[in-house]
């Protein structure tokens, strides 16, 4: 190694100063530390690994050209959806998300970080008001994880272990599941949608409850974007049963749509990452998990809860860990979830998120993107051999386009897009082969008239 | 209005300065004098009593005359009810048995005692696990759960249990060891019972770390475990001590703390039964199968021989290594900080037979791998 | 040498926040979300108004109404209200691995074309981001001496339950599955080396450490045979020893039948140094968030990096990052039948991965073994400096050094001031420093503190937190009760009402109950 090389993340890598440290400690070299390492099972050799770029503009270089070398939803018109958003990022969200002082904190305790309990907790408040449910964890990885995690909950709470699923929530969540709550849960039984309208099919919910079920899980909008308009029902059919309801809500959708805890779910899940975290190539997730305010759910909710309490200053608010201990309420330890870092930075910006917009602002923008993705779907579905929205239910900001009678591949009318500059919809050829030739395509509110014309214009010229 | 009962044993710790390891008997204490001890105990009291201090107008001293509690509320300007007089006639351990008495027909709110393994064993033999006591560190053997960790602790934490800051309390031990053996180097703690302290709060800290897990929680884990896996025709000899009796509630036995019970599944066979009785139960060698659910008894780590000597030699033979199952919350696996666990049989063969590792249910589904040694 | 100033004039920003609910205005707006335009709504009118009864929402969320200034400054209230590790010497938080977090990778991270990206684009439009997945992925492989890796895990305790989820798929193709059901850890390792294989289906033995405070191999034997899945270690253990004798722990393991999986979260210290793979071990994780050098962000989000040998590939989560020879083209391959489907959406914490990426090409080689013997360096300089601390001591294994990182034990000063590790920590928060952390419960070392001074610590860092722990040391012996009721300069005071956080009847995890609870309005 060169012996010169001083690193500016490294600050004694100075040799003065190492050579100061080794005399302190009484050591001639590194190595003398290293000697707890049995010779055999030592690297003998110099690392290959690329680099170093040693300074930083090189190496912003190097990121930058490599990023601008593909497309992005910004330079592109995109499309895309499934479970991460192209939303408007409010640029208070990005001051406080990058605000050191909340991204390179970690576990520290509610006094010198008071501030990120505090956040935190307005966090959840914030979601509690948009849910009409009284308790939100800290957001665990993405809306998989939470979805998996309520029925981790629900097989506790119940004492059952088959959970039932509707056919329309997102496969790479069900994935998800099926893999996280093996130990716990590992009956799963898919419940049909209705083939027309998108809609929970009742008749087979209610012919696959029973003494066995622990959960029904469905979403709404769900993974084909439909609304789902029997929450109701659903909830008394199932509690009826003895089983748990367990919704998957995409936050930016209630503002119009009635909250979980209003129609009787009881525990909701989905993602933060609509709420002003950037897509991030997926990475910009957070699994939110909420539930009311009872022991039975408070009990199982696998993560910490951070609860206003007061301090000995009169009027101050302090934050504590609620109810840190939860191996009571008849639960069995061989079901109980693992704790460890997850999302909480994008718990963070959600809540600035939300303070913005306000009651109004989760209106409008609900509003208008249902008008848009309308719009969108009309005119598409004017478009000979295109059928869109394919489902006939009501639908929030995502909806299927059957490209069945154009005698075009999704993949091939993607393929033409790109060269458009447009990234077309999700193919679902694939990942719902069901659907035939169709793709899922999702409107929000950074779309203009001026993009869906472009992408109506370029698919007349495609097809 | 509180009232705070306060005993304090004031030749508690004089022999520890002059070797003499404890003052249990006259003898000894004369020893001690003539080899130059001063009473300590006193001053470890005042230390402990000046937390309560701020509380004077709220709470009622009920103590002993002179040195045992009199003196020391004094010297701090309390204004102490005296509810027994010494005359020293007696032997300080009878006074501190006879005050304990006394003050718990008083119906005091908290008995806190200066002294050390003895003066807890007095009175526990006087007042059971009754009213709320707690100890003040004070003897040169501590083995007894009871104590705060210093007297200062000790004042603390009785100021917190009088101003109602806290209300849960524990079932703390009463160890002591045989003096005579101690002084001829051998260690031998016996587990004489269980006094009712206020609990210390779990103390909270944030992040990471979380919090301790409680008793409780781990007494369901560990009780849900045994009850998810115990063989109905299987006949089960519940060990002492109180982590034993929280199981024992959990199953639905209505069991004794101090004793050995018998279940045959989750039915009681036998209560508080002797060695006899309880190979009487299992009947002849190659009948019924049977097993053993221990815990480990006070800091030492005893899981045999201490407390529970019904399980003798000729039980353990019978039962078998392989069906003993010994329970504890990880927190006390964790304090034995790598030592292992012990056993003191009786019988060399079966200590050894004992000896190797053996794995602690501490959860459900979890165990710890320990050592055991004799 | 630059001054090393112990921080007695500090304070932390008190603001006295009120909550953001309380500084709702009816009619207030923070931000105003775009508009369709006329004709779109001339075309569809209003969609959300034809919704049926009982799917429109009746009434709109009860959100502060609050204007973006005010909105603005409370946040940024609440910031300062927060000691992020980029703010102070944060070498206290043992086994988080708290290092910078460089602030051109927030720039990198923040680029459009990748803050805008949406992963079900065209691999064709994703080549930069997933150059970085496959390069880095190539790095954690050299290091490690690993085959392949997955970069979906979003943290450790995650990693730890992939692995566990694999180590089951793969102890299921062998038919061993119902006879394999426990994992092995030892009580020094990190608890989710417990906790995720316990959530993934497994019974749980914790092997204690002998009386020297090393892995116990006889205990090892003498809970391994035909029902072991695995065994799961930290290696070194939380208390910064090495284990001497890993690989045998891992030849009894591998006799046994069982895989062998090592939790790398203290990993900082050997990047270059020693392979997890040459000690035979299957799979291990890195945590990323730690060792390369990527923000917490408050806990969150990470990146558990799971390595494995060749024969456990076939199981990752799905997709792979796969690279094309012929034409250097990278691809996402989904097409992985006996992939154990997927643990996190998509391609994981896709930034964590870009930041990682550019640190590690950024130190290069020597940079990354320069990283871990400076880590190492660090913290035998840091326990030398420690020695001037009344009572401070770290039990075990007498005479061998702490390679990244100590558990020292506070239990003298305790014994004779009253004084605990719970309040120490709360007091090195009035000298502007992080408070540190203790330790895992149960507590095995009485009274812990858990201290690691990576590489990115200065040595005045180190002599500035040494001397902090110093004086309160002192303090406790002449006013413990000032460092009992700690801490007096941080945001805000030490609570009252504790029991009140395990109370149902008084509890409030968000504002909505609060006011239930508390009649507050």
């Amino acid at each position: 190694m060169a012996e010169a090389e001083v690193y500016p993340y490294i600050p004694n890598s100075v040799p003065e100063v190492k050579q100061k440290m080794l005399d302190t400690i009484g050591i001639e070299s590194v190595e003398e530390i290293y000697k707890e390492i049995p010779d055999h099972l030592r690297l003998k050799r110099r690392l290959n690994t690329p680099g170093p770029i040693r300074s930083e503009y090189a190496l912003k270089r190097h990121c930058e050209e490599l990023l601008e070398a593909g497309a992005d939803c910004k330079r592109y018109i995109g499309f895309l959806g499934g479970g991460v958003y192209h939303h408007h990022v409010p640029s208070v969200v990005t001051t406080i998300m990058e605000r050191d002082e909340f991204l390179t904190s970690y576990v520290g305790d509610a006094f010198a970080d008071h501030g990120k309990w505090q956040a935190q907790f307005e966090y959840a408040s914030c979601m509690a008001e948009l849910l009409e449910m009284d308790m939100v964890n800290t957001p665990t990885y993405d809306w998989g994880m939470a979805a998996a995690t309520a029925i981790r909950m629900a097989g506790r709470i119940t004492g059952r272990d088959e959970a039932l699923y509707a056919g329309s929530i997102g496969p790479e969540r069900l994935s998800c599941m099926k893999n996280y709550a093996w130990s716990a849960v590992p009956a799963f039984t898919e419940v049909a949608f209705d083939e027309k309208t998108g809609l929970v099919d009742l008749a087979d919910l209610k012919a696959k409850l029973s003494d066995k079920a622990a959960v029904f899980y469905f979403e709404t909008p769900s993974f084909l974007g439909t609304i789902e308009t029997q929450c109701a029902e659903i909830a008394k059919l199932v509690h009826d049963a003895g089983a748990q309801v367990a919704v998957g809500a995409d936050p930016m959708s209630l503002g119009v749509l009635e909250a979980p805890g209003v129609w009787g779910a009881d525990i909701a899940v989905g993602d933060v990452q609509p709420l002003g975290v950037p897509m991030q190539c997926g990475g910009g997730t957070g699994g939110y998990v909420a539930t009311q305010d009872e022991p039975k759910y408070t009990g199982e909710l696998p993560s910490l809860l951070f609860g206003v309490t007061p301090t000995i200053v009169d009027g101050e608010y302090g934050f504590g860990e609620v109810f840190f201990e939860r191996t009571s309420y008849a639960s069995r330890e061989k079901a109980k979830d693992f704790l460890g870092t997850m999302a909480q930075l994008h718990g963070i910006g959600a809540g600035v998120y939300l303070s913005l917009m306000g009651p109004q602002g989760m209106v409008e923008i609900g509003e208008g993107i249902m008008q848009r993705s309308a719009y969108l779907a009309k005119e598409l579905g004017a478009l000979p051999g295109v059928t869109a929205p394919k489902l006939s239910g009501p639908f929030f900001q995502e909806f299927v386009v059957d490209f069945g009678g154009t005698g075009k591949t999704v993949a091939e009318i993607n393929k033409a897009l790109l060269e458009r500059k447009i990234f077309g919809g999700k193919d679902l050829s694939t990942m719902c082969p069901d659907l035939g030739q169709s793709a899922l395509y999702c409107v929000t509110e950074v779309h203009t008239k001026g993009d869906l014309d472009t992408l109506v214009g370029a698919l007349k010229e495609i097809l | 209005m509180k009232k705070l009962g306060l005993i304090v044993n004031p030749i508690a710790g004089m022999g520890g300065k002059c070797g003499l390891k404890g003052t249990d008997g006259i003898e000894i204490l004369e020893r001690a004098r003539k080899l130059g001890a001063e009473p300590e105990a006193p001053d470890r009291a005042t230390a402990a009593l000046r937390r309560i201090v701020p509380l004077k107008d709220d709470v009622e001293i009920v103590t002993v005359s002179g040195d045992m509690g009199e003196s020391e509320a004094r010297a701090l300007s309390f204004e102490p009810t005296v509810i027994y007089t010494t005359d020293h006639s007696t032997t300080t351990s009878e006074d501190t048995r006879r005050a304990a008495k006394a003050m718990a027909a008083a119906g005091v709110d908290l008995i806190l005692f200066a002294g050390g393994d003895g003066t807890a064993r007095d009175i526990f033999s006087a007042v059971g696990d009754g009213p709320i006591c707690l100890g003040i560190p004070a003897g040169c053997k501590i083995h007894s759960g009871v104590y705060g960790i210093n007297p200062r602790t000790a004042g603390e934490l009785a100021a917190m249990y009088l101003q109602d800051k806290i209300f849960d309390t524990a079932h703390a031990e009463v160890m002591d060891i045989d003096e005579d053996a101690f002084r001829a180097g051998r260690v031998s703690a016996e587990l004489f019972g269980y006094l009712t302290v206020p609990r210390d709060p779990v103390r909270v800290q944030g992040g990471k770390a979380g919090r301790a897990q409680k008793d409780e929680h781990a007494l369901d884990a560990i009780a849900f475990y045994l009850m998810d896996n115990m063989e109905p025709e299987t006949v089960y000899i519940l060990g002492t001590g109180s982590t034993l009796f929280g199981i024992k509630q959990r199953l639905g036995v209505e069991g004794t703390l101090l004793g050995v019970d018998v279940t045959r599944g989750r039915e009681l066979i036998g209560k508080d039964v002797t060695e006899r009785q309880i190979l009487d139960l299992l009947g002849p060698e190659g009948g019924d199968k049977a097993k053993i659910v221990v815990t480990v008894i006070g800091g030492q780590g005893y899981i045999f021989g201490r407390g529970n000597q019904q399980l003798s030699p000729r039980v353990i033979e019978r039962v078998g290594r392989e069906n003993i199952i010994v329970v504890a919350a990880k927190a006390k696996i964790a304090a034995l900080g790598g030592k292992p666990l012990l056993v003191d049989t009786g019988s060399e063969e079966i200590n050894e037979e004992l000896s190797g590792y053996m794995r602690v249910v501490t959860g459900y589904s979890e165990q710890i791998a320990v050592r055991v040694a004799s | 040498m630059g001054i090393v100033k112990v921080r007695k004039n500090y304070h932390q920003a008190r603001w006295d926040e009120p909550m953001i609910m309380e500084m709702s205005t009816p009619g207030v707006r923070g931000i105003i979300p775009p508009e369709p335009e006329a004709e779109i709504v001339d075309a569809v009118g209003d969609v959300a108004g034809a919704l049926p009864e009982g799917t429109r929402r009746k009434s709109p969320p009860a959100l502060p109404e609050v204007d973006q200034k005010r909105v603005l400054s409370h946040f940024l209230h609440l910031s300062q209200e927060t000691l992020g590790s980029n703010l102070c010497a944060d070498l206290s938080q043992g086994t988080c691995t708290m290092k910078y977090n460089p602030r051109i990778n927030e720039d990198l991270a923040n680029d459009p074309h990748f803050a805008y990206m949406h992963p079900w684009q065209d691999d064709e439009t994703m080549q930069g981001i997933l150059h970085m997945y496959w390069t880095f992925e190539q790095i954690l492989k050299e290091v490690s001496g690993m085959d392949r890796f997955t970069l979906q895990p979003g943290g450790g305790a995650h990693a730890v339950f992939t692995a566990a989820s694999i180590i089951r798929a793969y102890h299921r193709d062998r038919g061993e599955l119902e006879q394999r059901d426990e994992v092995v850890t030892t009580m020094f390792s990190h608890p989710c080396d417990a906790a995720s294989p316990h959530t993934a289906g497994f019974k749980i033995v914790t092997l204690m450490p002998k009386e020297d405070g090393y892995p116990d191999l006889d205990a090892l034997k003498a809970v391994v045979g035909p029902h072991t899945a695995a065994v799961h270690i930290t290696n070194p253990e939380d208390t910064g020893i090495y284990n001497p004798i890993i690989d045998q722990f891992v030849e009894v393991v591998h006799d046994a039948g069982g895989v062998c999986y090592n939790d790398q979260a203290n990993g900082n210290v050997l990047l270059g140094i020693a392979r997890t793979r040459d000690a035979g071990f299957d799979l291990c994780h890195f945590n990323v968030h730690k060792t390369f050098g990527t923000p917490h962000g408050g806990s969150g989000p990470g990146t558990g990096a799971m390595g494995c040998r060749d024969e456990f590939a076939k199981y990752l989560p799905y997709p792979t990052v796969e690279k094309d020879e012929k034409t250097g083209k990278y691809y996402l391959d989904y097409d992985r039948p006996e992939s154990i489907g997927k643990i996190k959406g998509f391609l994981g914490s896709a930034g964590v991965v870009l930041r990682a990426y550019a640190w590690a090409v950024m130190m290069g080689p020597d940079g990354l073994r320069e990283t871990a013997e400076m880590s190492a360096l660090n913290n035998n300089y840091f326990l030398k400096m420690l020695e001037k601390v009344p009572d401070v001591y770290y039990p075990y294994a007498e005479g061998h050094r702490r390679l990244e990182e100590a558990r020292c034990s506070w239990i003298k000063l305790t014994e004779k001031t009253g004084v605990g590790t719970d309040d120490i920590l709360r007091r090195v928060g009035d000298f502007g420093l992080q408070h540190y952390w203790s330790s895992h419960h149960p507590w095995v070392v009485p009274e812990p503190m858990t201290l690691e001074p990576c590489e990115t610590f200065s040595i005045e860092d180190l002599e500035e937190y040494a001397q902090v722990l110093e004086i309160i040391a002192k303090e406790a012996y002449d006013d413990p009760e000032m460092v009992k009721n700690a801490p007096h300069k941080c945001a805000v005071h030490k609570r009252a009402a504790e029991e009140e956080l395990d109370d149902p009847d008084k509890w409030a995890t968000t504002w909505k109950a609060y006011q239930r609870k508390h009649g507050k309005k």
